[in-house]
């Protein structure tokens, strides 16, 4: 779904208030935004948003949330929020590597990593 | 090659000492600036940087660049703007034909600068053309700049952007490269971005490439193709052959991209769903055997399980598959039953598979064990700590009862306790959905535990959900009831909890259940009502609800209220009040006092001088007010009564004003006429109706199942409505309706005798004047309860008053008339007004809404038509920024005589616009009226029809 550039800062925003507002011990991890759903995941400061339909398997989302963290973990090994800032294209790297179209693509990690070594390689 | 690589790091070596910025450095920067002025400019200073440096075509440093433009794109800073000229100065083929040959690019880079500076087009035009920079990486032979440069496309660029026919070239090229890793940038980047152009364009490459060898390409070709079957489902044929091959395979990631493009498949063609059900169902189901059986395989192991994404993507296409064809859900069974017992509930993944898997079982023909089965999961689900699975479970159990409202609801009750214990869940998600679940719990059985518990959650719940949770409680309350008595107890403190917050059907509930009651329970009702009331004390005056219904009963049954001693009905009713919790009421005996005649005038006088009565409450109890002069024995209090209703004689809202004026004029009649008009009103019909069906677990209104819609209130009204006319007009048909015009005569005609035909003709006295009572008390609020029904309570007005004749053309059918002395108008209407008048003269309501009233005049003139559109405002508040705009059929024109005389209308003050509508053709005249105003600080706009003219007005 396209966005207009003012449209998906305004996004951010909004779904940047409605997840850091919310209690992270007593709430579940989904909330009804617009018409759609989102499931978030919190490691350390960082949240992890993805924005699915309503009939999709939430729990099945927040698996993946934590398989792409994974995979982040593994590839800067240990990682932390600066190796996300400073490798922002490479982050976008992997994400292109784990999901396209909005849907999973490979779920060996084995399999990617070692793609993803290959493409750092190839720099 | 070498020499070129060297080439490169040796500058990579001095980038620093030419003075760019390195991305680590700019983020760093940004990093460290303390204000958002600060940041905004290092942004500034950098994107003027690399906008120079972008114009004088510095190969080496455009990577960096583009990587630092990016980064600045992503914290919201404008990166790209004008694309539309961007692309008509330079062309997309240029672009990339030169793509390969740097002197060629320079080149065109060189005529646009040209032509940039020629033009000498304003800045943000030239950083416009930063936009190119992306593309131009694209094709450059070094893959590290065609990824940036494909990353900087699909952030910068989406669908709906020209620009992108650009990109549609390199793609072409990129997907035909032999280099996997430059053809899956290529199809990554298609399936972020494919525009429907796009798709089209490229759907043969991706098709190729989807029978490639190469697992890598393959998977990612499975997804393209899923994002171009989603933008034009025409392609789909085209992928079909290939993609039912993907089922067959073994690698895990091409097997479940491939399913995933088949589920969308099956949802976009149903020919493709058939094909399927018949070919791919023992695939699917040997894929989940394999995978819950398979023991320890590292490569796809999640916490235990072996590849849950595929999993849940397999049990995803099954249910599709299986919906509707007990053949496929026959062969689903085994291995749905497998993966339902066999699956670790212990850890998130596990539990994501079993929902999965009951979503399935509930959705396809599955056998009746598997079904019980799944609801015992989600009952499992429900008592589990997390919260997460507590939300899943709570939303599948609803969306299960809603499908399938009866055959599992016997397993669901098992999990009653918990479900309810959801509704103290400090999460308000779980809540409200746990709330909606327990209405599908309720049944006859277990009616009174479940109130009991919901009227505790109405205590607590939000604002909001007051009111949607108020009429399903009285709905239920009324589908389940075990016994009468217990529907009145729900339904009284559901008004004490909430009156605040319900809306009139929760009133109409309390007031039809009294008027069907037998004698005792009236008493009953009539009695606790009041004391509710009473002890609510200031509390009680801003619960609009419960003083709606209290004031209405106690007008009706002011008798039965203040007759016979304290608490003699404890005889009757020996049995303790049902609706309370047991115990938490000491003030149960309270609640059967009978006031004194003098208390209740004195709770009225309270209750109507405080600054809470709402309108609809000062209405309610002018016409009660009226009603007790006729049940009240002691002098002085009728002489009390009276005084109150002579306070509002004068008042600013006129609907109130003419009702007192009537009332006082009423009382001034004789006993007999008097003992006649102030009648009880009689049972409304559709309640009996309604109360014929409770109790037996059938929904009782129309509206029932899930009342919550806020349109539940306006239906019930509507109802009530309908009743009214029927008894007034409808059923004595004429005659009746002649004999109220008689009726009417006299009682308003001052003749001060009540004789001759108006006791003759004393049913239909009756009849009308019951009418009258019904319409002045429940009805009367809508005007400005601003509900949808309000039209036919205003047409009903004037039909009654305009003697319900069949000369009601005639009458002024829209709302009275603004005026000091209405009943004047009245008088004047029915004393025989010129029948040409009444012809041309009529005047029809169009709009009542938010106080705002708008009625047309329509006068006759050859084939034309002069429409005099008068807009009062009969609110409390001013109404401003009016516009009034009308349409016609094509066959007709409108012309504007005079402008709307105001545009502000204060409160009781109208405006008036003229127009003309020239109808050669004489076809029927319908208008569409835009209106839009503000009122009390919110803007209202609002489209409405309008075809209700006299059909002489164009014949």
């Amino acid at each position: 779904m396209p966005f207009e550039d003012e449209e998906k800062q305004k996004l951010k925003g909004e779904v940047h208030k409605l997840i850091a507002a919310r209690d992270q011990k007593h709430q579940s991890n989904f909330v009804e935004f617009r018409n759609f759903k989102i499931v978030y995941r919190r490691y350390a400061g960082l949240f992890f948003c993805f924005c699915v339909d309503t009939n999709d398997n939430e729990l099945a989302y927040l698996e993946a949330i934590h398989f792409f963290v994974e995979v982040l973990d593994a590839f800067f090994r240990n990682v932390c929020e600066l190796d996300l800032v400073f490798n922002f294209y490479k982050v976008y790297a992997i994400l292109d590597e784990v999901f396209l179209a909005g849907e999973i693509q490979e779920t060996s990690k084995t399999a990617i990593l070692n793609r993803l070594d290959y493409l750092d390689k190839l720099e | 090659m070498s020499t070129a690589q060297q080439f490169f790091n040796n500058v990579e070596k001095y980038i620093p000492k030419l003075g760019v910025l390195r991305l680590k450095d700019l983020i760093k920067q940004i990093r460290a600036c303390k204000t958002a002025a600060d940041e905004r400019a290092v942004i500034a200073k950098e994107s003027a940087f690399i906008r120079t440096s972008f114009k004088e075509e510095n190969v080496e440093t455009r990577h960096i660049n583009v990587a630092k433009l990016l980064y600045i794109h992503m914290l919201g800073y404008p990166a790209h703007f004008g694309q539309m000229e961007c692309l008509k100065l330079g062309g997309a083929k240029d672009e990339s034909e030169s793509a390969q040959e740097v002197g060629a690019k320079d080149n065109i880079k060189g005529q646009m600068d040209q032509r940039l500076s020629v033009e000498l087009l304003p800045s943000w035009k030239i950083f416009a053309n930063l936009l190119f920079d992306p593309i131009r990486t694209v094709a450059s032979p070094k893959f590290a700049d065609k990824r940036l440069g494909y990353l900087g496309i699909m952030l910068l660029l989406d669908e709906n952007q020209e620009v992108l026919t650009l990109v549609t070239n390199c793609l072409k090229n990129d997907m035909n490269n032999s280099n996997m890793y430059v053809v899956g940038l290529a199809l990554c980047t298609l399936g972020n971005i494919s525009s429907q152009e796009m798709a089209r364009d490229l759907s043969m490459e991706v098709e190729k490439l989807l029978g490639s060898s190469n697992t890598y390409v393959r998977k990612k070709a499975a997804l393209c193709a899923l994002r171009i079957v989603k933008k034009v489902p025409d392609l789909m044929e085209n992928f079909l052959s290939r993609g039912k091959n993907l089922l067959n395979e073994r690698n895990h990631g091409v097997l479940l991209t491939g399913v995933t493009l088949l589920t969308e498949m099956c949802q976009l063609d149903p020919e493709i769903l058939s094909e399927l059900r018949k070919n791919a169902v023992g695939t699917l189901v040997r894929h989940l055997k394999n995978l819950v059986t398979a023991g320890f395989s590292p490569e796809h192991d999640v916490s235990g399980v072996t590849d849950p994404f595929l999993q849940v993507k397999v049990l995803r296409l099954m249910r599709i598959l299986g919906k509707g064809d007990s053949e496929a859900s026959d062969a689903m069974n085994d291995v749905l039953a497998q993966v339902a017992t066999n699956t670790e509930a212990s850890k998130n993944v596990g539990n994501a598979i079993l929902y999965e898997t009951v979503l399935t079982i509930m959705e396809i023909e599955s056998e009746n064990s598997l079904r019980v089965l799944g609801i015992n999961i989600l009952g499992r689900f429900l008592a589990n700590r997390d919260n997460n699975i507590r939300y899943v479970a709570l939303t599948t159990l609803t969306k299960t009862c809603q499908n399938n409202p009866t055959s599992d609801s016997s397993a669901l009750q098992r999990h009653r306790s918990t479900i309810l214990d959801c509704l103290r869940d400090p999460d308000v998600s779980i809540r409200r959905r746990a709330l909606d679940l327990s209405f599908f719990l309720i049944n006859a059985q277990n009616i009174r535990i479940l109130t009991r518990e919901l009227l505790s959650f109405l205590e607590i719940a939000e604002g909001e959900v007051k009111n949607s949770v108020a009429v399903r409680v009285c709905d239920f309350a009324g589908r389940y009831r075990p016994n009468k008595r217990w529907e009145v107890d729900t339904v009284c403190r559901v008004l004490r909890v909430a009156g605040a917050y319900v809306d009139q059907s929760v009133v109409n509930h309390f007031v039809k259940l009294v008027t069907t009651s037998p004698p005792e329970l009236q008493q009953y009702a009539v009695r606790k009502i009041y004391n509710i009331v009473k002890n609510e004390g200031e509390r009680a005056l801003t619960q609009e609800g419960l003083l709606q219904a209290m004031v209405w009963c106690v007008g009706e049954y002011g008798d039965v209220l203040v007759s016979g001693g304290g608490s003699t009905e404890q005889g009757i009713f020996g049995e303790k009040d049902e609706g309370e919790e047991a115990g938490a009421d000491p003030l149960q005996g309270e609640y059967q006092v009978a006031p004194a005649e003098g208390d209740v005038v004195a709770m009225f006088t309270e209750l109507l001088r405080g600054p809470y009565a709402t309108l609809a409450v000062k209405e309610y109890s002018v016409t009660a007010l009226a009603k007790l002069t006729g049940r009240f024995r002691d002098g002085s209090v009728i002489e009390q009564l009276r005084a109150l209703i002579a306070k509002y004689q004068v008042n600013i809202n006129v609907e109130l004003q003419q009702r007192a004026v009537e009332y006082a004029r009423i009382m001034g009649l004789d006993g007999e006429t008097r003992a006649a008009l102030l009648e009880r009103m009689p049972v409304l019909e559709s309640a009996l109706k309604e109360e014929s069906k409770k109790g037996s677990g059938v929904p009782v209104a129309e509206n029932a199942p899930a009342a919550a819609a806020p349109s539940g209130g306006a239906e019930l009204l509507g109802g009530l409505n309908d009743d009214l006319m029927g008894l007034g007009i409808g059923e004595s048909g004429a005659a009746a309706g002649a004999g109220g015009g008689d009726i009417y005569n006299m009682v308003f005609g001052g003749s001060g005798t009540a004789g001759g035909g108006g006791t003759a003709k004393n049913d239909n006295i009756m009849d009308l004047l019951g009418g009258i009572g019904l319409g002045s008390a429940p009805v009367t609020s809508t005007p400005t309860s601003a509900s949808s029904a309000s039209k036919p309570t205003t047409d009903l007005l004037g039909d009654l008053f305009g003697g319900g004749a069949p000369a009601a053309a005639a009458s002024p059918v829209s709302a009275p008339p603004i005026s000091v002395d209405p009943l004047g108008d009245l008088l004047g209407g029915f004393g025989g007004a010129p029948q040409q008048q009444e012809q041309q003269g009529r005047s029809y309501q169009c709009y009542d809404k938010n106080g705002l009233r708008i009625a047309l005049v329509p006068t006759k003139e050859g084939t034309s038509l002069r429409i005099n559109a008068k807009l009062e405002n009969v609110g409390m508040v001013g109404v401003g920024g009016v516009a009034f705009q009308v349409a016609v059929p094509k066959t007709q024109s409108i012309s504007w005589l005079q402008a709307l005389t105001s545009t502000d209308i204060g409160p009781g003050g109208s405006a008036t616009q003229i127009m003309r509508i020239d109808n050669p053709k004489k076809a029927p005249i319908r208008l569409r009226l835009k209106v839009a105003y503000s009122v009390g600080g919110q803007g209202v706009d609002e489209i409405v029809e309008f075809s209700g003219f006299d059909p002489s007005l164009w014949a």
